[in-house]
């Protein structure tokens, strides 16, 4: 094994460089001394943490995601485990066709369902924009994403627990309450954590369809503009991605754990 | 002697399991099937100062295709069209897109094909540190590349205190290299994985096969490995190609003035010329030329027959 790196390996590492450079300079220079992001560094301080946290506006559109993330993780998890039950259990005419329209919000462009959202909410149903409307574009952005991990939790166990406790005389519910739901719990887990993330850090959607509450993102757009408003912004934005990098890590070792997935790396 | 099990009342199958898809077709319906056919119905109507006249019309489309006999001229092509934003942006981002896309893939397939084939120790970790970037904020993946290649950015200093150049290079930002070069970035972590998976899928056998007949490392590349892995390469394409054609935020951060893009029109339209109609019209068309492209695209492949083989 040891010997001269191969050409591929030294590709794989410039590609990480790539991959991790550009976002990795964004915590190096929040705890630069100094209001501008450039070289050379200044000295370490943590001044832009302490002023962030003293920043009401920002804590506010903080509790306004955090308040949608959880709604929306939980309904999109709620949601997604009758249908990947459904999808994996049973034999259904049509099962193909529906699990693809399912997938739909991965590939059509997010400004399309924005808008799309915005003309049924602003034109047809006369609603206000709220969090709420933000949080039910965030559920649909959510259900391929949970359909996937809860399905492929599913079926990384054997079936024939579920039948053995049917046949041990324990009704369809119960089955679910003492097999199915203690199985498929670290892909729930792990679905919660995901659909979190993403409505968390969602920003398109959330940008049309979000009447006078902000949330994060939203905020952090609009301090972008301002050039003097940088080192909090950094900071902000050093804290989120530290944050979600902790989630995804806990969500990917759960979904890993006991699954016997013939499809390592699978989405 | 044993009894025989009580007969169990049972849903038929289909029915139990229609039962349990509900709320998420009902979810499904709401969120997305009756706002898109609301985004259909809006683009045949029109906006008269802030009201909505509600007769049928096809005055947005018209819009959109209305020929002048003064065409404007964006990059040598002449856009012989009233309206030439709409032709010259969808133009533009598909262009900007298809780049990026193959960019994209040029630089993931190495990388997946590594980690396919070279990586035996340490594989969880290697996937988990190119999961990461998946899931965390685009918004903040895009905004990075503004702290790179600004002004102030981390390229002009950084070459400016090694003393490399005397002056900022301003032509680093604002323009539409810099957000081709920040959409390939953004979405490259979404394209390793799936391509990873089409590459582990292969079978090992075929290439030992491959080789023992005689091809050479190249050639057995070239003629197992590429088409096998050609349906997951080809799904990882359009899954960026797809959504950044329309996407807003790259544009809007790093694209400046000459970066816009057919997303940064219908933003205008719908929010602040508050033209919704003609916005929800560029909308629609938007998505047809995509499917157009797409669907063209993989039957001149031959995707069907492509993932037959590779089953």
């Amino acid at each position: 094994m040891l010997g001269k790196p191969s050409a591929l390996f030294i590709y794989a590492i410039a590609f990480m460089i790539f991959l991790y450079g550009p976002v990795m300079l964004m915590p190096v220079f929040s705890l630069n001394d100094s209001t501008f992001a450039t070289f050379p560094l200044k000295g370490f301080t943590t001044r832009h943490y302490a002023s962030m946290l003293a920043n009401t506006s920002m804590i506010l559109s903080l509790k306004n995601s955090l308040v949608v993330g959880v709604a929306v993780s939980i309904t999109a998890t709620a949601i997604g485990l009758p249908a990947a039950i459904a999808l994996t259990r049973y034999r259904l005419p049509g099962g193909g066709p529906v699990l693809g329209a399912m997938m739909l919000p991965l590939v059509i462009p997010s400004i399309v369902i924005a808008v799309a959202l915005l003309a049924i909410i602003l034109r047809f149903l006369h609603m206000e924009l709220s969090l709420w409307t933000v949080g039910a574009g965030h559920i649909l952005l959510c259900i391929p994403f949970s359909m996937t991990v809860l399905m492929s939790r599913l079926e990384g166990f054997d079936k024939s627990l579920e039948e053995a406790s049917r046949d041990l005389g324990e009704n369809a519910w119960m089955t679910f309450v003492r097999v199915t739901l203690p199985l498929a719990a670290p892909g729930v887990i792990s679905s919660l954590l995901l659909c979190f993330i993403i409505s968390f850090d969602e920003f398109v959607i959330a940008f049309f369809l979000t009447g006078t509450e902000n949330t994060l993102p939203v905020y952090l757009f609009s301090q972008l503009r301002f050039p003097n408003k940088l080192p909090g912004t950094l900071a902000l934005g050093s804290a989120i991605l530290l944050g979600s990098a902790l989630l995804v890590v806990a969500a990917e070792m759960l979904r890993k754990l006991g699954v016997q997935s013939a499809k390592p790396g699978d989405l | 002697m044993l009894s025989s099990p009580k007969p169990r009342r049972q849903w038929p199958d289909w029915l139990a399991g229609y039962a349990l898809l509900s709320p998420a077709l009902l979810v499904m319906a709401a969120t997305l099937a009756a706002p898109v056919v609301a985004l259909f119905v809006l683009s045949f109507w029109s906006q008269t100062g802030f009201d909505i006249d509600r007769t049928f019309t096809l005055a947005n489309y018209w819009k959109l295709i209305e020929p002048s006999s003064e065409p404007m001229v964006w990059m040598g092509i002449p856009f012989p069209f009233a309206y030439p934003v709409a032709a010259i942006l969808m133009l533009k981002s598909l262009v900007m897109s298809l780049v990026a896309t193959v960019f994209v893939i040029a630089m993931a397939y190495p990388m997946a094909y590594f980690l396919a084939f070279r990586v035996t120790r340490h594989k969880a970790l290697w996937i988990i540190l190119l999961t990461i970037p998946f899931w965390t904020s685009y918004l903040l993946r895009v905004f990075a590349w503004k702290i790179v290649l600004g002004y102030n950015g981390a390229i002009n200093t950084g070459l400016k205190s090694l003393g490399i150049i005397e002056a900022p290079l301003e032509f680093l930002l604002y323009n539409p290299i810099a957000v081709m070069i920040t959409l390939a970035h953004a979405w490259i972590a979404f394209t390793v994985l799936p391509i990873y998976v089409s590459l582990e899928k292969i079978d090992r056998s075929l290439l030992e096969a491959a080789t023992d007949l005689g091809d050479s490392r190249l050639k057995r590349f070239w003629r197992v490995t590429l088409p096998l892995s050609a349906p997951g390469t080809i799904a990882a394409a359009l899954l960026v190609f797809i959504p950044t054609v329309g996407d807003y935020v790259t544009p809007t951060l790093v694209g400046g003035p000459g970066g816009t893009m057919i997303g940064t029109l219908m933003q205008e339209l719908f929010l602040r010329q508050d033209n919704a109609p003609l916005g929800a019209a560029l909308a629609i068309v938007m998505m047809a030329i995509i499917a157009g492209i797409v669907a063209l695209f993989l039957w001149a492949v031959g995707y069907a027959k492509m993932r037959e083989r590779s089953r």
